[in-house]
């Protein structure tokens, strides 16, 4: 007899002596048995499939789980008194507000480079809002959806101003570390492909390891988004020992995503946005919104649940624009609070103006 | 048997039932495994498939002395080059581990107090700290180095920064290859005379100069053929150029970082078990050989070493294995092995999570197979061979 099975037949033998033989035999050999056996394999399938109605999940829950960076200044990085702050962080929590009316509700789960899309496809996060670029691959062939853009950046490159590098097509033959598994890798490779010069990858993980690398020298160059070199410089002990070059080379659109296939929830995080947006649009901030509730502009009142029945429409409270502006604040704020000239990382808006305003920022009208 | 006996206390019908079960249990288990994957993954709209192997790779990896990649290959090429790269780590530390874990082993039971004593302390300070606090101590020790323009020059030929260190590299010309066929030659021929000298002793008791004959033949005629030949060699010294060195020969600090770790992790198990194996020797055969006269280091090498081997190297193949698959923690220092390259970044940049999973699985699996295989064989050869 074979070992398993010998193991086997001692637990039975020790079953048979505390139940009855006839019922054990019964129990074993029933037809009834195996179709609740395979029922029990169905429901558990099921379980691990079932993954539409992510908005119920989340207030079932009680809390949103936001997937962050392990720690990007300005953008999701825990502030001087542990709370994670920053534009992305501000995302996480304007959806929290827009479903529970609290800004604390929220769990932040950091996540790599590489991490991230298993961490949102398995629905261990609800949402990403993590310096993530929108592409034709991640939007279709991952299976995620992007649904908006909180911030356009673009990749560049931070050398020590000892270097003496003026531009990045002098970098021939340079160290140049790289988070791997990211879209600036790819547009490294072909930017220097293109300029035909050629570098040495040095591949890391985390923006804090290519800031250990780059303060120690091990690689002359970091590449990523122009916005996280303002970050690590700022975060530098001597920021003007360290310069950006002048060249971005590709386009970074960074955005909030979710899965695909949960156009609800897609709706709750487009909006949470696009609310944000739409406040700086009508001028509506933390401090004058509640004397607008009395404003006279249709969409200001329509934003803020005085007029129609948007909030329904979304499965939220009619208030949740109010909350999101009375407790995060409108894209200006967050942005000027966070990233903006009067911060560390002294990015002006650029781009990141209105379309009003020389920018390319724009949500669509809210009615 | 009692006729009344229910036929499910009959045994024969019993082991047969419950081995069908536990097949079709798991390979319901199996079935809803592979079944419930593929359903979640259509309709996630993640496409699946083995085509992605074919795409250009898109990305860069520096680190790879054996193969020349450039981001046009395709990811099966990022696959061989991590193959190609975990064995390099993996054979390297598997021999460095080895011949560490030997000499520490054999000195843990020296009578000499202190050295033993700090056999002692290395063996139980590297085997209890986490493997990967090692590596990432090793690395951060290896970047601290000067940096690239200050670099250390050593008899002005090497070069150690925290860029690696540089050394010239050998450049053979024609002719060379003279001196590699007369190298082949004279391991043939030592190892020939070996067998013939053994055969002779064991005849007629007369010993031959074994060792160093082998080292004339090895050593000493390729080096003459070498010279008569004109030095058909030339070495390409490293240079500073812009950023970087530029030729020569090059060590990066991720693979001396994963090779010390490696070694010196290993080695600390390896000698434990080398110890043990001396130890499982029963004392009478060391003094037996003593009272024939035996001199100590041929007690060691022809009484001990033998029989200890047979408790050695089953243990030992483990180790390998261990090192084989720890080597995967190369990610941590951005080793470019199978896992970095392969197994994280292609699967990043497509998405492909299970496929690249899959593939580096079975890679691990088949090396820690074809070791397992070898040295099963090596294990056969040196057990008691019983007449």
């Amino acid at each position: 007899m074979h070992k398993s099975i010998i193991w086997i037949n001692l637990l039975i033998w020790y079953r048979e002596a505390i139940f009855e033989k006839r019922y054990l035999n019964n129990y074993l050999n029933g037809e009834n048995n195996m179709k609740k056996l395979l029922s029990i394999f169905a429901v558990a399938a099921f379980a691990f499939s079932a993954n539409a109605g992510t908005l119920d999940d989340v207030k079932n829950r009680g809390f949103l789980k936001c997937g962050v960076t392990t720690g990007l200044a300005g953008f999701a990085a825990p502030d001087d008194s542990g709370e994670w702050a920053g534009l992305d962080a501000d995302m996480c929590r304007a959806v929290a507000v827009a479903v529970f009316g609290d800004r604390s509700k929220v769990e932040f789960i950091t996540t790599t480079g590489k991490s991230r899309f298993p961490t949102l496809a398995s629905g261990e996060v609800d949402m990403l809002a993590r310096n993530t670029t929108w592409t034709i691959s991640r939007d279709v062939n991952l299976g995620f959806e992007f649904v908006g853009v909180n911030f356009y950046d673009g990749q560049g490159f931070m050398v020590p101003s000892a270097l003496g590098v003026s531009s990045a097509t002098e970098l021939d033959g340079a160290t140049v570390c790289i988070q791997t598994g990211t879209t600036t890798e790819l547009n490294l490779a072909d930017f220097f492909r293109l300029n035909g010069i050629s570098y040495e990858a040095l591949p890391i993980e985390t923006n804090d390891e290519g800031k250990e690398n780059l303060f120690a020298g091990r690689c002359d160059v970091y590449t990523t988004d122009a916005s996280g070199l303002s970050s690590t410089r700022a975060a530098a002990s001597n920021p003007n020992k360290w310069k950006v070059l002048p060249e971005i080379i590709s386009k970074e659109p960074l955005g909030p995503l979710v899965r695909h296939g949960d156009h609800q929830w897609g709706d709750v995080v487009r909006w949470s946005l696009n609310a944000m947006i739409i406040a700086e649009e009508l001028g509506v901030t933390s401090e004058n919104v509640d004397a607008q509730m009395s404003s006279n502009v249709p969409e200001v009142l329509r934003l803020l649940g005085v007029e129609g029945n948007y909030g329904e429409m979304l499965e939220l409270s009619n208030d949740w624009a109010y909350q999101i502006i009375k407790q995060i604040g409108n894209y200006s704020e967050s942005y000027e609070a966070n990233v903006g000239p009067d911060t560390p990382l002294e990015i002006a808006r650029g781009l990141n103006a209105l379309w009003t305003q020389g920018g390319i920022l724009y949500a669509p009208p809210f009615r | 048997m009692r006729s009344n006996i229910g036929f499910f206390s009959d045994e024969k019908f019993r082991s047969i039932f419950f081995q069908t079960l536990v097949v079709g249990l798991f390979a319901l288990g199996l079935f809803f495994v592979i079944s419930t994957t593929s359903y979640n993954l259509e309709k996630r709209n993640i496409a699946t498939g083995w085509s992605f192997l074919n795409n250009p790779a898109g990305f860069d990896i520096s680190f790879s002395p054996f193969l020349e990649f450039k981001s046009t290959d395709t990811h099966l090429k990022v696959y061989f080059v991590g193959v190609l790269n975990t064995l390099l780590v993996s054979v390297t530390g598997c021999i460095a581990a080895t011949l560490l874990g030997f000499i520490l082993g054999i000195v843990r039971l020296s009578s000499n107090w202190l050295l033993s004593r700090l056999v002692y302390i290395y063996v139980e300070f590297s085997r209890n700290v986490p493997l990967l606090l090692q590596i990432i101590l090793w690395y951060s020790i290896l970047i601290q180095l000067p940096r690239v323009k200050q670099s250390l020059q050593i008899l002005d030929v090497f070069y150690i920064s925290n860029r690696g260190l540089y050394s010239p590299r050998p450049i053979f010309e024609s002719g060379f290859s003279y001196v590699l066929i007369a190298i082949v030659l004279a391991l043939i021929s030592s190892f020939l005379i070996n067998r013939w000298a053994k055969k002779r002793q064991d005849t007629t008791g007369q010993q031959f100069p074994i060792f160093s004959s082998s080292i004339g033949l090895i050593f000493v005629i390729p080096l003459i053929l070498f010279f008569i030949l004109g030095s058909p060699m030339s070495f390409e010294h490293p240079e500073m150029k812009g950023f970087n060195f530029k030729g020569g020969l090059v060590i990066r600090p991720e693979f001396i970082a994963m090779f010390l770790a490696l070694s010196i992790y290993t080695a600390a198990f390896i000698s434990e078990i080398v110890r043990a194996g001396i130890m499982s020797v029963s004392k009478g055969q060391r003094e037996a050989s003593a009272a024939i006269g035996l001199k100590q280091t041929w007690i060691m090498r022809l009484i001990i070493i033998p029989q200890a081997l047979r408790v050695i190297v089953p243990p030992l193949t483990s180790q390998y294995l261990n090192l084989t698959k720890n080597s995967s923690l190369g990610i941590a220092v951005g080793y470019a092995d199978l896992v970095h390259g392969f197994g994280g970044i292609s699967l990043n940049q497509t998405g492909q999570a299970i496929e690249c999973m899959a593939i580096v699985m079975a890679t691990y699996l088949s090396i820690s197979l074809t070791i397992s295989f070898f040295m099963n064989i090596y294990n056969r050869s040196i057990q008691f061979k019983e007449k």
